[in-house]
């Protein structure tokens, strides 16, 4: 931050350790907390699962009639569903669609934040009209709006993905214009202006860069959410297409026959909730090591 | 002091018009015929026209939003699609129990988190620290609904101790009913609302923790609960109570998911209802309605500062 530029202040960095404040390396984010090389570790896990997983489960619409509703055994790990379906294989295929959604969801969401904050943190005429516009996206409930909007475009991967990220950009827009405001003031941007510097060249390379550890730590917090939310739309029916083996449709399958089954809801549910605390963990661990000033306040 | 309580009050006004603006486009703005769509696939020519009508359609979009907005200030959400009834009287209907899980959700999630915040902060880096940050990384990342069968599995089906779904009034079914059925909703749903408040307050108390006049408190020999109590907490209750009112977004979103596990009729479940039929009026009143209760009660929590909290002068 703008604060590396003077050397004797010790103030933010005096309790982390010896090393230089610069040292953001993966290795050494990973030495300083050991909770984001697990979480980081499952991670991988759940990628390299979405990824290679499918070639090695059976076909994951596969009927069975006769096996229906079966508990997990030697021949089904995870059971089967009310149409016989291979709980397994439906759980593997469904990690796909939850990654994609919040990979998709956290760069769509932060690069469009990204551009309104920027823009509207440095243009004061723009910035009152945008923070209102911002505050009230903020004040309806995301999941609401996302049910809402799907009822009305009908439900497909593409719009379950806007549907999501449209919640979530004032969150990022707020960040990002706080930043910019704070960095506005620095000389550095003043001795840009002075020196003749176009308003596109002083954002991408004087304001730009101040954004991206807050952005990255805030990216990882909007995939976590993002998956959360891709599944109780599914589990409420309001989500991807039921052909789709995502974890939200299968849970929501499962709730007729909780009582007799349910492993049926567990299996994805524990999943997901892997998945997600794998993200927010590593999440934690980069926002201690890159932003040490929210760090300090949480 | 009057002043700023006016200016505040009157800065309401356009982040609700943003709201309402929104929720008009919403519709207006959707790929394809919004009739057609709100109608289904099975509509006949005369159904669509119906809705179109009955939405106002057919007229140019600045009279529709004037007379949209016109209504809304009335009270008036509209003319509900299916069921032919005022939007206002459906969601009379269902309040009651939207209403009391939240209370019993904000009430229990208060008198569980907070005691672990401050018990987290005085107790830094102990196993209760420890146990209170794992808590609210886990309540992040579990979702809501999953937990809420956890639930129903161990407590409901297995030790049968509590009702696995359903909802009593406490007015016409009596109150000890009404808990047992209340119980696993308000738990269900205050896990991510405590995760976050219990965080919270382990923040703002562990600074306040640091400040001078603690530290004199201590020396001049305080007991170390009014230490807590009376000095820790009370002057770090600003953020506190601020994102509790925050939080009301997340608890809004778990209503819906938690009303639809437990089978409770609240307003959770006429969304649901309302987007399976597609009857757009109510899901566009819910939406406002929410988006009110949101913006009130941050507006009464701002309020409540600039009132209670002498420190605070503007």
């Amino acid at each position: 931050m703008a604060s590396d530029a003077n050397p004797v202040d010790f103030s933010e960095s005096a309790d982390t350790t010896l090393s230089s404040r610069k040292d953001v390396s993966l290795a050494s984010i990973m030495w300083r907390h050991p909770s984001v090389f697990w979480g980081g570790l499952l991670l991988v896990v759940m990628v390299i699962i979405a990824v290679i997983g499918p070639l090695f489960t059976v076909d994951p619409v596969a009927l069975n009639p006769i096996k229906r509703l079966k508990p997990p055994s030697a021949e089904f790990w995870f059971g089967t569903d009310f149409l016989g379906r291979d709980v397994l294989a439906r759980v593997v295929h469904g990690a796909r669609v939850s990654l994609v959604v919040g990979l998709a969801v956290a760069v769509i969401a932060v690069v469009l934040g990204l551009v309104i904050g920027l823009v509207s943190g440095y243009l004061r005429w723009l910035d009152a009209i945008m923070m209102r516009v911002m505050d009230g996206l903020m004040a309806i409930p995301g999941i609401l709006l996302a049910i809402a909007l799907i009822s009305l475009s009908g439900a497909t991967l593409v719009t379950v993905i806007v549907a999501i990220v449209i919640p979530e950009i004032p969150r990022v827009v707020r960040l990002v214009r706080s930043v910019v405001l704070s960095v506005r003031e620095e000389p550095y941007v003043e001795a840009a202006i002075a020196a003749g510097t176009r308003l596109v060249p002083i954002l991408w390379r004087h304001i730009l860069p101040n954004t991206i550890a807050p952005l990255i730590v805030q990216a990882t917090y909007i995939c976590g959410s993002a998956m959360l939310t891709e599944a109780i739309l599914g589990f409420l029916g309001a989500g991807i297409p039921p052909e789709i083996p995502s974890w939200g449709n299968i849970m929501s399958e499962g709730r007729t026959y909780f009582q007799l089954t349910p492993w049926i809801i567990f299996y994805p549910g524990i999943a997901l909730a892997l998945t997600v605390l794998a993200v927010n963990t590593v999440g934690d661990g980069l926002r201690d090591t890159l932003d040490p000033r929210i760090a300090r306040k949480m | 002091m009057l002043a700023y309580i006016f200016k505040r009050i009157l800065a309401t006004v356009p982040v609700m018009g943003v709201v309402a603006l929104f929720v008009f486009l919403m519709l207006r703005l959707s790929p394809g015929d919004p009739a057609a769509v709100i109608a289904g696939d099975y509509a006949t020519t005369e159904d669509i026209a119906r809705i179109r009508e009955n939405l106002g359609l057919n007229d140019p979009i600045v009279v529709q939003f004037t007379k949209w907005v016109g209504q809304l200030l009335q009270g008036d959400l509209g003319i509900s699609i299916f069921t032919n009834l005022p939007v206002t009287t459906l969601i009379a209907q269902r309040l009651e129990p939207t209403l009391l899980l939240t209370l019993t959700t904000i009430l229990f999630t208060v008198a569980v988190a907070i005691p672990l915040g401050v018990l987290a902060a005085w107790k830094q880096g102990s196993l209760i620290d420890r146990g209170v940050m794992l808590f609210s990384v886990a309540g992040f990342s579990i979702p809501v609904f999953v937990l809420g069968y956890i639930l129903i599995y161990v407590l409901a089906i297995q030790l049968k101790v509590l009702p696995v779904q359903g909802y009593k009034s406490p007015f016409t079914d009596g109150l000890w009913p009404f808990l047992r059925h209340i119980a696993l909703p308000t738990i269900t749903l205050s896990v991510i609302y405590i995760a976050l408040i219990a965080r919270m307050t382990r923040a703002s108390v562990m600074e306040v923790l640091q400040e001078d006049y603690v530290r004199t408190a201590r020396a001049k020999g305080q007991s170390e609960f009014k230490v807590l109590m009376k000095h820790a907490l009370r002057n770090a209750a600003v953020p506190i109570v601020t994102v509790i009112g925050l939080g009301i977004a997340l608890l809004i979103g778990g209503v819906v998911v938690t009303e639809s596990v437990y089978n409770i009729p609240g307003l959770g479940r006429l969304v649901l209802d309302a987007v399976l039929k597609r009857d757009y009026p109510i899901i566009q009143g819910l939406i406002l309605l929410f988006s009110f209760v949101y913006i009130l009660i941050n507006l009464l929590i701002d309020l409540a500062y600039t009132i209670f909290d002498p420190r605070i002068r503007y």
